[in-house]
Parts: C-alpha cells; sequence; structure tokens
C-alpha cells in the first residue's frame, strides 16, 4: 500500500479537519511549558552555580565604632581561614548598585550608612563550619553576619521545582487532551465509514490494514499541527525574548534558549505526530476486534 | 468444500429467517440461489461470505468450521470468495480501476502486477474507457460490471454474486454468464442469487431453491424435476 494513498475517504471527514488546529494550540502550549520549563532550569543550574562554594559577609555600619578598622580585622581573620580561597571586598559603588532595584538611584544612597560587604570564595570542596566561622568574625567586629546564601536558594530551588512540576502537569494534560481528542476523531472516523470498512474487512482486509490507514492520517494532521503549533511558539518565544531582554533585571532569567534546547522544541511536532499515530492505530484495533 | 450442516439463522430474538439448512457444495460446482425476496438468500450468501456465524448447525468452509474459525484466521478465508453485492458496495471516492484493484491490495500484490490484470478485466467487461471514472460518474450497469470485476481479480476459489446481472440489459447478462462459466471452468465455485427465471433456465445449472427460510435442492434438468 503507498504511503499516500488511502482506501477509505477520511480526508473528506469534517471531524478530521480540527484536529491539527487542535493538536497545533496544545503543541503550542505545550512548547510554551517546556521552554519555560528549560529556562527556569537553566537559570538555576546558573544561579546554583554562582553561590555555590561562596559567601558573603556583611559588616554592619556602628555609630561609635570605625567601619574601616572593623573590616580590616574581618579580611584578617578570613585570608587566616584555610577554606577560603579568595576576597573580594565590595566598594561603596558596588553595594549601591546592589541596592538599586529597592532604594533607588545611587545619589539617593550617598547620606545612608551602607554596610561593608565582602564576597568570599571557598576552595573547591573545602566545608566551612558556618557557625564557628561567624562567631569567630561577630567576636572580632561584632555586627558581622555571614550568609551563605543557603536559604534564598533553597527557596529558590523549592520555587523553581513547583514551577518544574507545573510545566510537566501542563505538558501531560495537553498529552491526554490530545490522545482523548484522537480517540474521539479516529471513533467518529471509523462511525462514518462503517460500512466502507465492512465491505474492506469482506474482501479480506486485516484489522492491521484498515488500522494503517487511520494511523497514516493521524500521523499527517497531527505532524501538520504540530509544525503550526511549535511555529506559533516559536515566534512567541522569540517575542518574548525580546521583551524580556529589554527589561534590565538581574533577577529575570533570559529567555533565549541554546541550539539544543529547540531542538527538542523542534520533536514536539514529531512526538505529537507520534501519539496521534499510535492513539488512532490502538483505537482501530480495540473497535474492530468486536466485530466479525 | 461447502458444506451446511441442519443451519439457522435468525437475528436477534427475531423469528428465524434460514432453518435446517443443509447442502454440499463441491468445488467447481455452478448454482443458482432462488427464491422470492425475503426467502433467506442474502442471509444464505452472507453466512456463506463471513458476514454471519449460525446461530444453528454448522457451517464449513474450505475445511473450516466457520463457529468456530479464530478471528485472525477469517481474512485469510475471505481472500478466497469473491462477493458480487446486490447494491454494487463500490467506494465512491475510488475510480473503477482502484476499486478493481482494492482485493489485490489488501491481499498485498504488487502495483506491477495489479497495473497490469485490472485494467485488462475492465476491458473485458466493457469499461476499457473508464478505467479513471468515479461510480457516481457510471451507469448501474457500468458499476455492477466494475463490482463483478472487483469481485473475480484475485480469482477467488468461491465467487458468490447476489442479483449480478439485475441492471444489466440481456446481452451483457449473457455476457457476464459467460465470465462467471468460464471462471467455473477454472475452478471457481460459483453461487449466483437471481430472480431471472430467463437466466436459469437458459444456463442448465443445479439450484438451490429457497422458500421460507427452507432449502430444496432442484437438480439441473426438466423444469418439472423442480
Amino acid at each position: 500500500m503507498s504511503f499516500l494513498r488511502s482506501d477509505l475517504p477520511l480526508n473528506q471527514d469534517a471531524s478530521g479537519r480540527f484536529l491539527p488546529w487542535i493538536i497545533g494550540f496544545m503543541v503550542y502550549f505545550a512548547a510554551l511549558a517546556l521552554a519555560a520549563t528549560m529556562a527556569l532550569d537553566e537559570a538555576l543550574s546558573r544561579w546554583q552555580a554562582g553561590l555555590t562554594g561562596t559567601l558573603t559577609v556583611q559588616i554592619t555600619p556602628a555609630p561609635a565604632e570605625d567601619l574601616a578598622v572593623r573590616v580590616d580585622q574581618v579580611v584578617g581573620l578570613l585570608k587566616g581561614t584555610p577554606a577560603v580561597a579568595g576576597i573580594e571586598l565590595l566598594n561603596d559603588d558596588d553595594v549601591a548598585h546592589l541596592l538599586e532595584p529597592w532604594l533607588g538611584p545611587s545619589e539617593a544612597l550617598a547620606g545612608l550608612p551602607l554596610p561593608a560587604l565582602i564576597a568570599v570564595n571557598l576552595r573547591p570542596g573545602a566545608t566551612v563550619d558556618l557557625a564557628a566561622l561567624q562567631q569567630r568574625l561577630a567576636e572580632a567586629a561584632p555586627g558581622t553576619t555571614v550568609d551563605d546564601h543557603g536559604r534564598w536558594l533553597s527557596d529558590l530551588v523549592t520555587l523553581a521545582r513547583s514551577v518544574k512540576l507545573l510545566g510537566a502537569i501542563i505538558l501531560s494534560l495537553v498529552g491526554a487532551a490530545a490522545v482523548i481528542t484522537v480517540i474521539f476523531v479516529t471513533r467518529t472516523g471509523l462511525s462514518i465509514h462503517r460500512r466502507v470498512i465492512e465491505l474492506v474487512h469482506l474482501i479480506g482486509a486485516r484489522d492491521a490494514y484498515i488500522a494503517r490507514q487511520f494511523e497514516t492520517h493521524a500521523l499527517r494532521l497531527g505532524l501538520a499541527g504540530g509544525l503550526l503549533g511549535v511555529a506559533l511558539a516559536a515566534l512567541t518565544l522569540l517575542a518574548l525574548g525580546q521583551i524580556v531582554g529589554g527589561i534590565e533585571s538581574p533577577l529575570l532569567p533570559p529567555l533565549s534558549l541554546r541550539p539544543w534546547q529547540w531542538l527538542v522544541l523542534g520533536l514536539l511536532p514529531v512526538a505529537a505526530a507520534a501519539i496521534a499515530m499510535l492513539t488512532a492505530r490502538l483505537t482501530v484495533l480495540r473497535s474492530l476486534n468486536r466485530v466479525m | 468444500m461447502i458444506l451446511f450442516e441442519n443451519t439457522g439463522v435468525r437475528y436477534d430474538d427475531g423469528p428465524p429467517i434460514l432453518r435446517n439448512i443443509s447442502f454440499t457444495l463441491t468445488p467447481g460446482s455452478f448454482h443458482f440461489l432462488v427464491g422470492p425476496s425475503g426467502a433467506g438468500k442474502s442471509s444464505l450468501l452472507r453466512l456463506m461470505y463471513l458476514a454471519l456465524r449460525p446461530v444453528e448447525g454448522r457451517v464449513s468452509l474450505f475445511g473450516r468450521d466457520v463457529s468456530t474459525i479464530r478471528r485472525r484466521d477469517i481474512p485469510a478465508l475471505r481472500r478466497r470468495i469473491g462477493v458480487v453485492f446486490q447494491d454494487f458496495r463500490l467506494l465512491d471516492h475510488l475510480s473503477a480501476i482502484d476499486n478493481v484493484a482494492l482485493p489485490l491490495r489488501v491481499a498485498g500484490v504488487r502495483e506491477a502486477e495489479i497495473k497490469r490484470h485490472v485494467p485488462e478485466l475492465l476491458k473485458w467487461v466493457g469499461l476499457g474507457d473508464h478505467l479513471n471514472a468515479l461510480p457516481a460518474t457510471l451507469s448501474g450497469g457500468q458499476q455492477q460490471r466494475v463490482a463483478i470485476a472487483r469481485a473475480v481479480i484475485s480469482r477467488p476459489s468461491l465467487l458468490l454474486a447476489d442479483e449480478p446481472t439485475g441492471n444489466v440489459d440481456d446481452a451483457i447478462a449473457v455476457r457476464l454468464m459467460y465470465l462467471f462459466e468460464e471462471l467455473n471452468k477454472l475452478g471457481t465455485t460459483v453461487v449466483i442469487a437471481t430472480h431471472n427465471d430467463g437466466l436459469v433456465s437458459r444456463f442448465d445449472h443445479r439450484q438451490l431453491r429457497l422458500e421460507d427460510g427452507v432449502l430444496r435442492i432442484v437438480e439441473p434438468g426438466p423444469r418439472d424435476a423442480a
């Protein structure tokens, strides 16, 4: 049997005409969910990589004490700590820049007593007793705190995992909806072409022969819908990428996808077509099994 | 080859359509199936082309018991049977050539062979100029000839025809009967259900006469033998 020829006039079915559109919309939403999940995953990895092996030491200003002296004491102690690979004392401009999203432009911060911040890089694989370090530093320079970003990172990981779970749920629901739609369309096709199928059966066709025609039809419609959906999703992602790229916020993850991530999205139409094909095949075989 | 033993058919809880039918069709035999409308001819044919299972008795086709045959073995059996339906049952979206090619394609015959044999047969039944015509553009008689060509294209062991000459003029009817006889000579068992008494008397073959669901066999010969 030629791949393109069909003994059943499935192309004439009204029920099959809207299937590519439905699959298209489903693939569109699935692609957006998948892209969001991948972008978030990437951002999370970057945040984790950036924060693992680092500490931030904060020395709050006190009216009666010279901040510079206390900073020197803390720096001295940190340099003497074996696990510390290096330190960087952030200047006032850096601190002002960090506070800018919350407190406004740097000029407005000029009169405010800003804390001193020290970025600490740990040696690879080194472990630090955070409580002990905190205590030593606070004894040398009261008001000194040490932050390993664990809580912030933990909250972020929880959020990211929740969003990823949501993405997986959306993908599953979209897949289930696609399967149900294909089952409905296939059953409608079986009903519409009942007499033709009966005839083809009577002249000796096996169930697989008839199922092949439905599955080929579903494959074509699924592929067409999938390509439509992923094309629309790509346009949407590119537009969103432009918009997000224009917003200078360190908290928003970039929406540009890597080539392999685009490839994953490009596989969605293939997956949609395969799901449609398999669903149609199983639906037909199951239905035909009930007739002689 | 085809054996009916005390076979009965009824649809759901309705009255029996066929009762206590017993007969044997030997390979290469030729039979007319006659009887008034509603006598059960179509049901008897449906039993023979495996569209129906008996509710009583036994039907055996090519040595296989229809009541107990596994579902997956049915297609191979059906491929040995050619059927001309009373309402033709051509596929409207397929051309004459594709309609006739259908049994071959279903059986997995190569396209080269299909392209060689199908046009030849269509020419033989007088439709050489209508190879690519859709059924809707053909007359009733032409559609009937396409249906007959489809039934015989795979050289079946058993040919069942339900009123195959009902829509054609006498000349074509006789020509089609000759085609059936040619097939019969090649070993195909032929059963033709018909109301055409003229045809039955002209071609002297054994008759399976159905009346009120009961079968009587009338051997060929003088009419008063019936």
